[in-house]
């Protein structure tokens, strides 16, 4: 293997007039970002998100805004480009393939560890500590460490949104069931409680019982929110090994499977439910999606419900990284100096749970959120955060996930031998831990 | 004396000129294909070499990193089971559009060259889906084809219980096949509808008075005659069967299992989702490689089998 840095000439020149276009080439060394010297010109720089929502845009562009306006020598311009969630991080690879690099960029927290690990984002611990009153020791660790690598922070988790149960008290009322917040408050909110009032509303209404929202028999690793009660992970923590034949995930994918084909509590394959259009009574999201919700039916909110190992918190983390790649590293990390400080993370609050602990109190997220009670915020969110676990990640996430998927496709169907196919997915995925 | 040279002189001169207006014509020429010469090159020739240099490279664009890597693709390539799976799924995909493609196209073509009230609206309707954007129709097909879907919900006003389309393997491809055929079956039967109405009439009308039935004169006279035709559709289906990627990703995913992941849905996931462009590109050389084949293949053998090229 030979670093190729002279026939790299030859390759960007080929690839110029070339669809996917080659302009950088180089070693994996990670950079850190340092003091941003004024350029001769006022640049602009670019942020990737995924959100389309018009309301979360503006607020973006007001807060860019007034950077720009303290910095008119550093920044003309700060604009926000929307890609849709579902090809968010393959688009942003094939930018980087373009030599297109965003100057930053949303990045979601399964594919944390190959971002991070790779030297594609340049180290913004620094200069987020030496930005005034940016009060860095107010981040919590335990939010910080997805995003961490040797004494470096790679990106900032702007977003730290709990998994919880929607549900839809009208279908639940109708049907006779127990309300799960009367359940939470008995301290008897469990598995086995949801999934008996979720078989039995679906029964009565003829809808879905219980939806984990995104799921559909692809994105297997948002089953993490219900395996985490039985303490089950896919791999073990240094992502070696493969831990999907443990008695725990045996267990917890078993209760999956019986849910789903014995007694109908989930959908099966190939059935799309909205919780938020009134197709199902309970579902497994994100805080965030409670905008979604309307006055047509009555609804709550109430923490994920405790497995055989009591309860488990779990997020969904999004991080902001800066790309070396990019021309403006130095300038684009003080503007996220800027765009997460302690009064621009209060706004951002409004939608996105920040990692800051003095934020964290159900006045400063209710003022945000109109649609949740003080009661609802501090049970879901600012307890959700504490202690919770992030959704798998992997250095390696892409091809985990496809290689998972093929397998688990085999569990899907009524007759399924559960612990055959977890150990087909061992099988399957050892090579790639091993890599 | 002078008469020779008198009459050689203009000769030289409108030789000179004409020489001068070929070369002017040259030009214009050479002007007219620039634009075309121009455009292959860049958007064709120039891709090609760079996917195959690409193709000899570890490249990680995340890592930001382009190694020489020689033959190491095409090494794993040999030794990738994936790779087999997804050759065969290509395989199947191919051998089931171009079957059922090309022989309900040549069906609903004669069906369609008769003169009845009423063809002029099936033709209409038959081709209506050619022109409907490829992703819209697909997205339809796969509400139309899942567990509760209208194909379903229709089969059991019947009382049959359909099958879960999409999500079992023994169907999954089939499902896949069906929306493609549907979707580009109108072309093809337009071009064998135009092939058929080029077919004399006076040659079936002998055949008729020497006793030939409407079999045998389709078998003997209709198809020599259209064999041109079938050449070019089945090359157009063919190739574009090893090309199929929207379909798979809108309906399937590659699933279930990776019974429906073709050849370039493979290349995809390889390149933007496992960010391994120097092997996508070694996948891209073995697809040129089997689609040039063959077409090759086709065009050595057309002279076996079809009886009159235009």
């Amino acid at each position: 293997m030979i670093p190729l840095t002279r026939r790299c000439g030859l390759a960007a020149g080929l690839a110029a007039v070339t669809a996917v276009g080659l302009t950088a080439c180089g070693s994996g060394d990670q950079e850190v970002a340092g003091e941003p010297e004024a350029p001769a010109e006022p640049v602009s720089l670019t942020m990737t998100v995924w959100t389309a929502d018009e309301g979360q845009l503006a607020m973006f562009q007001s807060i860019a805004d007034a950077y720009v306006a303290e910095n008119p020598d550093l920044v003309a311009e700060v604009s926000f480009e929307a890609i849709p969630f579902e090809d968010y991080t393959t688009s942003l690879t094939t930018r980087l393939a373009g030599g297109n690099a965003p100057d930053l960029a949303w990045i979601l927290e399964s594919y944390a560890p190959e971002f991070v690990q790779s030297g594609a984002l340049v180290d913004v611990g620094p200069t987020l500590q030496a930005a005034d009153g940016y009060d860095y020791d107010d981040l919590l660790d335990s939010s910080l460490s997805l995003w961490q690598q040797d004494d470096g922070l790679f990106a900032y988790p702007f977003s730290n949104s709990p998994f919880a149960m929607f549900v839809n008290t009208d279908q639940i009322e109708a049907a006779g069931q127990p309300s799960p917040a009367d359940l939470v408050a008995a301290d008897e909110w469990t598995y086995e409680a949801a999934r008996e009032i979720a078989a039995a509303t679906a029964e009565e209404s003829g809808k879905q019982g219980l939806v984990v929202r995104d799921f559909e028999y692809q994105v297997w690793e948002n089953l993490s929110t219900i395996w985490e009660g039985w303490g089950a992970a896919p791999w073990s923590e240094d992502g070696t090994q493969c831990t999907f034949t443990d008695p725990e995930m045996v267990e917890a994918m078993t209760w999956i499977h019986d849910a789903t084909f014995v007694d109908g509590a989930l959908p099966g394959p190939g059935t799309t439910a909205d919780f938020f259009a009134g197709d199902a009574a309970m579902t497994i999201t994100q805080i965030s999606r409670a905008s979604s919700l309307d006055e047509s039916f009555g609804w709550d909110v109430v923490p994920l419900p405790a497995g055989p190992e009591g309860r488990q918190n779990v997020i969904g983390q999004a991080g902001i990284g800066v790309f070396a790649q990019a021309e403006n590293p130095d300038v684009a990390a003080d503007f996220l100096a800027w765009f997460t400080n302690p009064e621009n993370a209060e706004q951002l609050a409004a939608n996105f749970p920040p990692p800051r602990e003095s934020l964290l109190t159900s006045e400063v997220l209710g003022a945000a959120n109109p649609l949740l009670s003080e009661e609802q915020l501090q049970a879901v969110v600012v307890e959700g955060i504490q202690d919770a676990v992030t959704k798998p990640a992997h250095p390696s996430f892409a091809r985990l996930q496809e290689a998972v998927r093929i397998e688990l496709d085999s569990l899907w169907s009524a007759d399924a031998d559960v612990e055959q196919v977890l150990g087909d997915v061992c099988t399957a995925i050892d090579p790639v831990l091993a890599d | 004396m002078s008469t020779p040279l008198a009459t050689a002189e203009p000769r030289q001169r409108t030789l000179r000129r004409r020489g001068s207006a070929t070369r002017r014509d040259h030009l214009v020429g050479y002007a007219m294909i620039a634009p075309q010469v121009l455009g292959a090159v860049a958007f064709v020739l120039v891709p090609l070499i760079a996917v195959a240099w690409y193709s000899l490279h570890e490249w990680n664009v995340l890592a930001n990193t382009f190694v020489f890597a020689g033959a190491d693709n095409y090494d794993r390539m040999l030794s990738d089971p994936a790779l087999r799976d997804s050759l065969m799924a290509s395989l199947v995909f191919s051998i089931g559009l171009v079957v059922l493609n090309v022989s309900l196209a040549l069906l609903l073509a004669v069906l369609l060259n008769q003169k009845l009230p009423g063809t002029t609206t099936f033709r209409t309707f038959f081709f209506s889906p050619v022109v409907v954007s490829l992703v819209a129709w697909t997205i339809v097909w796969s509400f139309l084809l899942q567990d509760d879907g209208g194909i379903n919900g229709f089969l059991a006003s019947l009382g049959v219980e359909g099958p879960n389309w999409l999500r079992n393997e023994g169907t999954a491809m089939l499902a896949v096949i069906v929306v493609q055929v549907f979707k580009n079956v109108g072309l093809n039967m337009i071009l064998f509808l135009a092939a058929l109405q080029s077919v004399p009439e006076e040659i079936q009308e002998a055949a008729r008075i020497d006793g030939a039935g409407a079999w045998r004169r389709f078998r003997s006279i209709v198809l020599p005659l259209i064999s041109p035709t079938i050449l070019l559709v089945s090359i157009l289906t063919i190739v574009g069967s090893l090309e199929v990627f929207a379909q798979i990703a809108v309906l399937t995913g590659g699933g279930p299992g990776n019974s429906t992941t073709v050849l370039v849905y493979f290349l995809y996931q390889q390149a933007f989702r496992f960010n391994d462009f120097g092997y996508a590109s070694a996948i891209s050389v073995l697809l040129f490689v089997i689609v040039l084949a063959l077409t090759l293949i086709q065009w050595q053998t057309r002279k076996r089998w079809v009886f009159d090229e235009v």
